[in-house]
Parts: C-alpha cells; structure tokens; sequence
C-alpha cells in the first residue's frame, strides 16, 4: 500500500532521513519508534509531499506520489500533526470539516460527520462545534486533530504522537477506538508514538529509527526477541523495566 | 463663516473623491504585491524597497513632480490625475509592508497543516493566510487612510480642490478660522474613514453581518456622493474656462476678477483654480489645463525665457514675452493690467531711524549678521544676486520663511528686514518703512494676462472681456484691494465684485482707460 524506496532527505550537510526503505500493507498499522530527532516526523512528512525528498521514491497503491498533485494527495491521506496545527480562526465544527468542505461535500453530509467524527472522539458534539481552538484543553485539541485526519475517510492515515497529550483513560479508550474504526473501514495507518506499551499494542509491526535510519523493521514479537543492537533492545525492554519497577512498588 | 461653510460640500466632496479612489486603488495594488512578495522570495525586498523609496519623497514634491511627468505623458496634468497619483503611490508602503508582514507572522505549525489537510495555494490564501493575516493588513490600511486624508490637503497647489483649499488660502489671506475649518474638517474626515475601516473589518472577522452592512454601505454612500461630484462638476453645461491663480492674495483676487467679469461679458462659465504652484501654473497653461492666469514679466522672463530680464524697458518685455509665447507656445500675452508687482525691502520704523534707513544703499550701515527673512525662492532668485553684488548686501543672515508669516516675524523683532512685494496691502496698514531701488537694479514685473491657444481662439467674447481689464488697476488700487482681503478679512471673490460693481459705475461701458503707470497692452 505504502511502499518507500531508499528515500533520503537532506538538508545541506545533515541527514535527516538516509535510505529508508519500507512497505505497509493494505489495512496494516505500522508504529514508528525512535529518539528524538531521529526522522520520524520527516519520514511521514515526506509520504504526504509535505516534505519533498531528495532522493528515493514512494508509491501509495502503486501510484508514485510525485505523478499526483500534491494538494489533491494530501485530501486522500488523513494527517495527524505532532503540533496539532489547528486552524486558530475556525470554529472546532470547521476545522474538522475542513477536508471535506475541500472535497466539495454539501453542508449536510460534512455537518453530519463532524458529529461522528466529534463522537468518535469522546467530545460531546453541541458543546464543542462552536468553540475556537483557544477554547479547548490540549487534550481537546489533540482529539480535535484526530478527528479532522479522519473526517474525509482517507484510505491511509499518518498519526505524528496522536494521543501523547492525553489522560491515560481518555487514551485507552481512544486507541480502542482507533483500531475498531481502522479494522472496520481497513485503513493503512503509520504511527509515530514513543509510548512502548501504545506500539506494542496498536503495531502489526514496528520500525525502530536511528539518526535518519531505520535500524530493524518487525512484528513486536522479533524486536523484543532479536534486537538487532542495545539501542532497540534498551527500547524494547521499557515496559518490561517499568512493570518491574512497579512490581517493585506494591512488594515494598 | 457662513461663507466658509457654503464651501465646505465642494472642498469635502474633492477630498473624499480623492482619498477614497487613491485608497481603494492602492489597497488594490498593495495587497496582491504584497502576497506576492510572500510568494516570491526574491520579490519582497525590491518590492518593499521601491515602496520606501516613494515614502522619502516630501508628500508636497512628489505631487509637484506629478505635474510635469503627466504633461510629457500628454495626459491631464493638473487637477484630479496628478493628486490621485500621487497619493495612492504613497499609499503603497504601510498596506504592502503589512500584507507581508501579516502573511509572513502566520505560524508554521498552521501553514503547514493547511497544506497538509489538502489546501491548494489559493485555498490557503484564501482560508488561512489572508484572514489571519487580515488584522495587520487592516491596521497597514488604516494608516494609509489616515496618511492619505491628511496628504490629500497637499492637492490644492496642483490644482485637485479638497480640505486643503481652505488651509492654503487662510493661511495667505490670514483667515484663520478658513485654517481651522480645513484643518478640523480633514481630522475629522480622517477618523470617520478610520473608524469605519475599523468597523469593516470587525464585521468581517466577527461575523457580523449588520457591522459588515452598514460599514460598506456607508463607505459606498461616500464614494457614490464624492464621485458624483465629479461627473456634475465636468459634464455641465460645456467646459468652463479655467482660470489658474498662483499662491497668494492678489492672485486671489486676480482670478476671481477675471472669472467674474467672464462670467458677465461672455455665455461662458469660469472656474477658478487656486493655490497653484509658480511652476505648475504655466506648465498648466501650456497643456490646457488653465486658460488663463495673470503672469509678471520678470517671472516669465527670468524663469520661462531664461533670459535676464535687468534693464530691459518694460514696453519692450511685454512685446518679447508676447512673441515669444506665441512662437513656443502659441499662448498670447494680451497685455500689462497697470500695476507692478517687484520685490522691495522693508524694515521696522524704529529700526529705519536707528540706521538712517531711506534706500537700499543704506543698508551699508547695519551691522553684519543682520536678520533677512525672505520668501522660498528669493534667495535663489537672480534678484537676490544682483542685490547682493550691486548693494554689497553678503553679510545679512538669510532666513526662509513663508510669505505670509513674514510682516509678523518682523514686527516681533524675529527678522530687521524682509522682502515686500510692491502691492501689497500689508505695507498700507503696517507701520514700517520701504527701502528705495536707488540704483535702479531690479528689474520690471509688470502684470500680464496670458491666455492659452485654446481660450484665445475659441472665445473671442472672453478674450475681450479680458482685454478690457488692460490697463485698469494701478498699483495704489491692487495695494488697496489686498489689504481689504488680508487685513480686513474680506474674501476675494467679494473684493473682487465689488471692484467690478466701481468700475461698473465710473465708466459704464467703455473701452479701457490708459494707465497712468503708462503700461499698456499693444
Ligand atoms: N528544515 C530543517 N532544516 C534542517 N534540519 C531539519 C529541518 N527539519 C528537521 N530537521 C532535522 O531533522 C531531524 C529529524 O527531524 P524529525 O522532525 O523528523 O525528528 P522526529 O524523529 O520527528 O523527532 P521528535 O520525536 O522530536 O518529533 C532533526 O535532527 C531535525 O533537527
Ligand atoms: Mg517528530
């Protein structure tokens, strides 16, 4: 479904993606894992054209993405950005709608999605559609976000740390969410989260990223059996480390 | 007042015309260069560069420049065109350097999303750029609009009526409540526009449609009312002909005169152009956009003909000047109207006797460093040379200052001498001394009547009835009817009927009586 072939991006001397190749397949969810500055953000950006690569090629359903308009590629991808990015002058009701409205659904068909959308979401549609963005908690703005990606029904969404911003409640519920609606509709999805416990629940597979590269790419199962150096290993072990940790806590 | 305020539709009418077209027109430019420069990298520094540079022209040179560039481009150069140029060029620079400012202060995070969510680049100008950008555009506009109301009293002097007429001849005719009233008039013009832009745009970014309504409609009433002033203006009754007068008080009178007495004798109608530059009005006569104005030989011969007008008989000056308008130009001196007007010096009495002051020789006597206040152009006149080499004057400290301030600075002690005009009225009701020519060296500024191609061949009826004023004031008459307009405070155009109403009365319908000054037309 998304394939990238040995796809690079520099910016003067600095790498910031070097020679990634990877594929998701049709349906799959694949989490992205990796330091920060390591090229997460850069890699997904680079699959919607808002980054264009130096080097490599992407192809979404066989279709090489520097053949399609880009503005007419970005309405087919649904985008979570890691700042959010609402759009300040628009109530939630409008950003939400916003590709939709792009698309040119009439006012009916958009009006009825943002309440699923807002549904969705866990926000009670009549208290949130009017509100500004100025008016909402960062968590409300995150799942405002999530929203607006999904609200055109893209056949593949990018999520940049989707729920970071989220009360541990509110994001189990959102992730479970998230998959029955992805299951449901067979979305190919890329998730970018530095919550271990989130990839190795949400993941079909996860890619790790190192400086630009991406070290091991696998079903959860092989990265926490064969790691392919400490730093994945080190990052594999986290929750196993924290529900140590924990244990720890209620022996004491 | 009453006067003053019968005026008030007319100078508000032209000031508005031309405030809101050179806004409107500039708001159309500057708003999509400036997306432009955001656009285009490399654009926005030229851009905003050459919008600086207009900005650093003095708002009253950069209308004056208006004037001849129009001309060479044989289009109108005096009157609505070159004000209306001029000010929506300086319009440019606070709605350009807005619009990139604005667009250039939106967050990445949300420029990037708006891309991200599918915008193109017109969606994105259009749904996110522009309107969060809209606050600066819209503080960069209100600026302009309150820059360009208060340039737009600049426009007098090239011949655009607006607010500014009050201001330039109060203040050379010492009426200052006609000051005021300009003054107060554009301030007020200013904030209503303002506030109304302010209104517009609250209207628009809170959504509410009432503001948004009433805000345009009311702007749109403006604009209808001030353009409709326009085409009433132009289009009534055949074009009147256009009487150009110059910065000061005779011309003033002069003209309305000259109108008055065209109005009477001929079937057509005659509008007065005031407060033109010295430069703009011959240019203008020369282009057709004034039909007549009343010249000084020495002015014309000096600056025009560039020849040195000294010891030429002035017989001989109105017959060269004549001839050679009509090869230049084809324009016609009719002839001299019966007074000069040349530059004398004047000094305060006590100062007079302190020196034993009778002539311009006895200026030997006062100590170095004596203070000299003279119009904008004296010092630089040839005049001024040929004083100051013949009288040996070198040592007199030279102060610019504007003619109608200057008797006062005088009589507060401000300067000990300054320059006077023959005519003038203020000399009659002032206690001060004039300084004789002993030495005969400057030289004759007879007044003319100089008519246009057009005028003179067209309108024979006028022609005449401009020839009858040949010959018919001397100077103790000009003298007297200035001082009725700057010391008593009368307007010109009621000095003016009431030397016509005289005239009238002493010889009803002859020919022009010869001056006893000798000059005449030939
Ligand atoms: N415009 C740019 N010019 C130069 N370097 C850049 C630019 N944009 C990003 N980088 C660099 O590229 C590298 C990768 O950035 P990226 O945003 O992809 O990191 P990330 O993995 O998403 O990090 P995080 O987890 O903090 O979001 C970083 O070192 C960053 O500094
Ligand atoms: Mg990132």
């Amino acid at each position: 479904m998304i394939r990238l072939q040995q796809v690079t991006k520099r910016y003067d001397a600095f790498t910031a993606v070097h020679e990634c190749s990877l594929h998701v397949r049709q349906g799959e969810l694949l989490v992205l894992l990796g330091a920060s500055g390591s090229g997460k953000s850069t890699t997904l950006k680079m699959i919607n054209r808002l980054i264009e690569p130096t080097a490599g090629t992407i192809e979404i359903d066989g279709t090489d993405t520097q053949s399609v308009n880009p503005s007419t590629l970005r309405r087919e991808i649904g985008y979570v950005f890691q700042e959010v990015g609402l759009f300040p002058h628009l109530s939630v009701e409008d950003n939400i709608g916003i590709t939709p409205s792009l698309l040119g659904w009439d006012r009916a068909r958009i009006r009825a999605r943002v309440n699923d959308m807002l549904d969705m979401v866990e926000l009670d549609p009549d208290g949130m559609r009017s509100r500004r963005p100025n008016e909402l908690s960062g968590g409300q703005k995150q799942r405002v976000g999530v929203a607006r990606a999904l609200a055109a029904q893209p056949n593949v969404v990018l999520l940049d740390e989707p729920f970071g911003a989220l009360d541990p409640l509110t994001r189990d519920a959102l992730q479970q969410t998230f998959q029955k609606v992805r299951r449901e509709s067979g979305m190919t999805a890329i998730f970018v989260t530095h919550d271990m416990v989130e990839a190795l629940l949400l993941g079909d597979r996860i890619g790790v990223m190192q400086q630009g590269r991406l070290v091991q790419l696998g079903p959860p199962e092989e990265l926490l059996e064969r790691p392919v150096n400490p730093y994945v290993a080190a990052l594999m072990d986290t929750p196993r480390r924290q529900a140590k940790a924990l244990s720890d806590l209620s022996d004491a | 007042m009453h006067e003053l305020l019968a005026r008030l539709p007319d100078y508000l009418g032209g000031h508005l015309r031309l405030s809101l077209s050179a806004l409107i027109v500039g708001v159309a430019i500057s708003v999509p260069l400036g997306v432009l420069a955001t656009r285009r990298r490399a654009l926005e520094s030229p851009l905003l560069a050459i919008a600086g540079v207009i900005q650093t022209v003095p708002a009253l040179a950069m209308l004056a420049v208006m004037v001849p560039a129009l001309a060479m481009l044989a289009l109108p150069s005096i009157g609505f065109l070159p004000a209306f140029l001029g000010l929506t060029l300086y319009s440019i620079l606070p709605i350009l350097r807005n619009t990139v400012v604005g667009i250039r202060g939106v967050d990445r995070a949300i420029t990037e999303a708006a891309r991200g969510v599918g915008m193109t680049p017109w969606d994105r100008l259009r749904r996110v750029d522009f309107p969060l950008a809209l606050p600066v555009i819209v503080a960069g506009i209100r600026t302009a609009t309150v820059w360009t109301v208060g340039m737009a009293t600049l426009s007098t002097p090239v011949g655009a009526p607006s607010l500014g007429n009050y201001i330039f001849s109060g203040l050379q005719t010492r009426n200052y409540p006609a000051v005021a009233v300009g003054c107060v008039a554009a301030a007020v013009l200013a904030l209503s526009l303002d506030g109304l832009v302010r209104m517009l745009e609250q209207g628009v970014k809170a959504e509410r449609r009432w503001l948004t309504a009433g805000a345009t409609t009311a702007l749109l009433v403006l604009a209808v009312w001030s353009g409709a002033g326009l085409a009433y203006g132009s289009n009534f009754g055949g074009a009147p002909i256009k009487i150009g007068a110059k910065t000061f008080t005779e011309q003033y009178i002069l003209a309305e005169i000259i109108g008055q007495k065209i109005r009477a004798e001929s079937d057509r109608e005659a509008q007065v152009l005031s407060s033109l530059g010295s430069t703009v009005v011959f240019d203008a006569l020369k282009n057709g956009a004034v039909d007549v104005y009343v010249g000084y030989t020495g002015t014309i011969y000096a600056n025009v003909m560039k020849r040195d007008p000294q010891h030429v008989d002035r017989k001989v000056l109105v017959q060269e000047i004549d001839h050679w308008m009509q090869q230049n130009h084809g324009i016609r001196c009719l002839g001299a109207i019966g007074f000069e007007n040349t530059y004398a010096l004047a000094v305060r009495r006590d100062f007079a006797k302190r020196y034993r002051l009778h002539t311009i020789s006895d200026l030997a006597r006062v100590p170095p460093n004596t203070r000299f206040g003279a119009d904008y152009e004296f010092f630089v006149r040839p005049e001024w040379r040929t004083l100051k080499a013949s009288y040996d004057l070198g040592s007199l400290e030279e102060r610019i200052m504007d003619p109608g301030l200057m008797y006062q600075a005088l009589d507060g002690g401000d300067v000990d001498l300054i320059t006077a005009y023959s005519t003038d009225g203020r000399i009659e009701a002032f206690d001060g001394a004039l300084l004789r020519d002993d030495r005969s060296v400057l030289p004759n500024y007879d007044a003319i009547l100089l008519v246009g191609p057009q005028l003179f061949w067209d309108a024979p009826e006028a022609v005449d009835a401009l020839r009858s004023l040949l010959g018919s004031i001397d100077a103790r008459q000009m003298r007297h009817l200035n001082l009725r307009v700057d010391v008593d405070g009368r307007s010109p155009a009621s000095v003016a009927a009431e030397f016509l109403a005289n005239q009238a009365k002493i010889e009803p319908s002859g020919p022009p009586k010869p001056s006893p000054s000798g000059s005449s037309g030939q």
